[in-house]
């Protein structure tokens, strides 16, 4: 442990993978409880890999790939409702059928680039390369995603509960799932050096799922993720550097640990207690 | 008095498939309205349109005179039980502050006086001793008068429910219709869509009698009739008319 203090106050490129890889954690936390209590882990699943092929067009383009992200993410997302509104097919089918497709395209793309550590790179992270300018932009992503969750907090905790109570008042529930998953892709994006493609799923769903077997108010649950995110990062960053591990690989099993812990001993979910309690009640109504 | 609630010549249907045909009636202010019919008859559908959450074919429909987008904040919904996840991390008092939304607009948060309304919402039904609990928690009787001071909280004009009274107890019940006839009494427009023909006559003076299209439309006197509901229920086993129906 002490290694890695030492470390950190060493390296500026140790200090950047931190700060990037914490960042990473509480906007995914952050996000993340939207999706799990919206039930569309598999949707965040879906866009993060959708992603690929937009990040390839944009390094063709030499445009900034966040824009490339955004597009591809938004047209996945949008393929998927219209084939599950318009057909028989259902919706994790249609989430299915679409993403493969779209990481498909990806593939191919990449391969059209000049080599193929890009490609591993983008799947799979590696946040102790991170550059400053990467930094800078997933702080500013960062910044953007959480202000916009504070502004329309309400109008996500009413369209997330009852989408019917919410429609019926007003408020445009389709802008609201369509601006969740532009907010998505961000987020997908700005993880991509920490995490890669692959595995920012679980960054989106771990932290959140295990702060909600914790509390039973979302505002408390969405500061809880971000710190079980954060938490995460510097743990499995940790393992990262002291182990030589891949880093993406590391944060989430950190992340893993931290639900599993809560699965077990969560005070009020939590199945030690859970079990526990319905014993002793055995227990008295068989002594009695 | 004013007309709350005028539809004329409606038409809905979905993917092709007729749900509602040539649909016409007028409910006037200070009425507690129930909607009833066999399954599948479009009960739950008119709801949704007079809350604009589906599009109709033709027709129009008006509510205090005005188009119901112009309406749309002072109309509250009583969702369904079985829509609402009940593991959803909120409490019973922030559920129903969230009734204060629609007159909130955008940006702006509840202040103290919105919580003490909400508060004072829980109290008329009974439930102010609960505000912290998480809304699984409660019995079902509970959870749906959770959801009336809900629609309290947000002032409305009119009321729509969507069948209140499924996996409720008699307590919760009781008190749920006594406070609809409350504010049908101060002279609030409430609807029920309502499957449960043996208490129909019972709790609401108007009634709607749907089967597709509008079979009665009335009085209960004159709805709740054995030859008028025969029209409606025909070909459908009726264990509480049963023999009333026949004869």
């Amino acid at each position: 442990m002490m290694n890695f203090i030492d470390a950190l106050i060493q390296y500026e490129f140790l200090q950047k993978a931190l700060l990037t890889s914490m960042m990473v954690g509480v906007i995914c936390g952050v996000i993340g409880c939207f999706i799990i209590l919206r039930g569309m882990a598999l949707m965040g699943d879906a866009i993060s890999h959708a992603v690929l092929p937009g990040v390839a067009l944009s390094y063709m383009l030499g445009i900034n790939f966040f824009i490339g992200a955004v597009f591809t993410g938004i047209l996945t997302a949008i393929g998927i409702g219209y084939i599950s509104q318009n057909s028989r097919i259902k919706n994790d089918v249609s989430i299915g059928i679409m993403f493969t497709a779209a990481f498909a395209s990806g593939i191919i793309l990449i391969t059209f680039m000049k080599s193929s550590t890009d490609l591993y790179h983008i799947l799979f992270g590696n946040v102790l390369a991170v550059r400053p300018t990467e930094m800078w932009s997933t702080l500013a992503i960062g910044i953007f995603v959480l202000i916009s969750i504070f502004i329309f907090y309400k109008e996500l905790l009413v369209s997330s509960f009852d989408p019917t109570m919410a429609a019926a008042y007003g408020l445009p529930t389709k802008a609201i799932h369509y601006f969740l998953m532009a907010l998505l892709t961000l987020v997908t994006v700005a993880s991509l050096q920490t995490v890669g493609i692959i595995l920012v799923v679980a960054m989106l769903i771990t932290p959140a799922s295990t702060a909600y077997l914790l509390t039973d108010r979302l505002w408390v649950m969405i500061y809880l993720s971000a710190g079980i995110g954060i938490l995460s990062s510097i743990l499995g960053l940790y393992f990262s550097y002291t182990y030589n591990l891949a880093s993406g690989a590391t944060i989430v099993l950190a992340a893993t640990v931290l639900f599993i812990l809560a699965f077990l001993f969560s005070p009020k979910q939590g199945l030690v207690w859970r079990s526990l309690k319905s014993a002793r009640k055995r227990e008295m109504h068989s002594q009695s | 008095m004013t007309t709350a609630i005028a539809v004329n010549d409606l038409f809905v249907s979905y993917n092709g498939n007729e749900a509602l045909r040539n649909v016409t009636f007028a409910v006037e202010e200070g009425n507690l309205v129930g909607i009833i019919g066999p399954n599948g008859a479009g009960k739950s559908t008119l709801l949704k349109v007079l809350l604009n959450l589906i599009k109709k074919d033709t027709g129009k429909v008006e509510i205090l005179g005005k188009s119901i987008k112009e309406m749309k904040t002072k109309v509250a919904y009583v969702p369904q039980r079985s829509n609402i996840d009940w593991d959803f991390p909120i409490t019973v008092m922030d559920t129903v502050l969230i009734g204060t939304y629609p007159n909130l607009g955008i940006f702006k948060r509840p202040k103290k006086e919105h919580k003490d309304w909400a508060l004072e919402c829980l109290k008329k039904v009974g439930m102010a001793d609960f505000g912290n609990r998480q809304i699984g928690e409660l019995s079902g009787g509970q959870q749906q008068r959770v959801f009336l001071a809900r629609a309290l909280a947000q002032k409305p004009e009119m009321y729509f429910l969507d069948e209140p009274f499924v996996g409720v107890d008699v307590t919760s019940e009781e008190k749920i219709i006594s406070i609809l006839k409350e504010l049908r009494d101060s002279g609030k427009t409430v609807v029920v869509v309502h499957h449960d023909l043996s208490k129909a006559s019972d709790y609401f003076n108007e009634l709607i009698l749907l089967n597709k299209e509008l079979i009665e439309h009335g009085i209960v006197e004159k709805v709740f009739q054995p030859a008028v509901l025969n029209k409606a229920y025909t070909n459908q086993f009726s264990p509480i008319l049963g023999t009333e129906v026949t004869s």
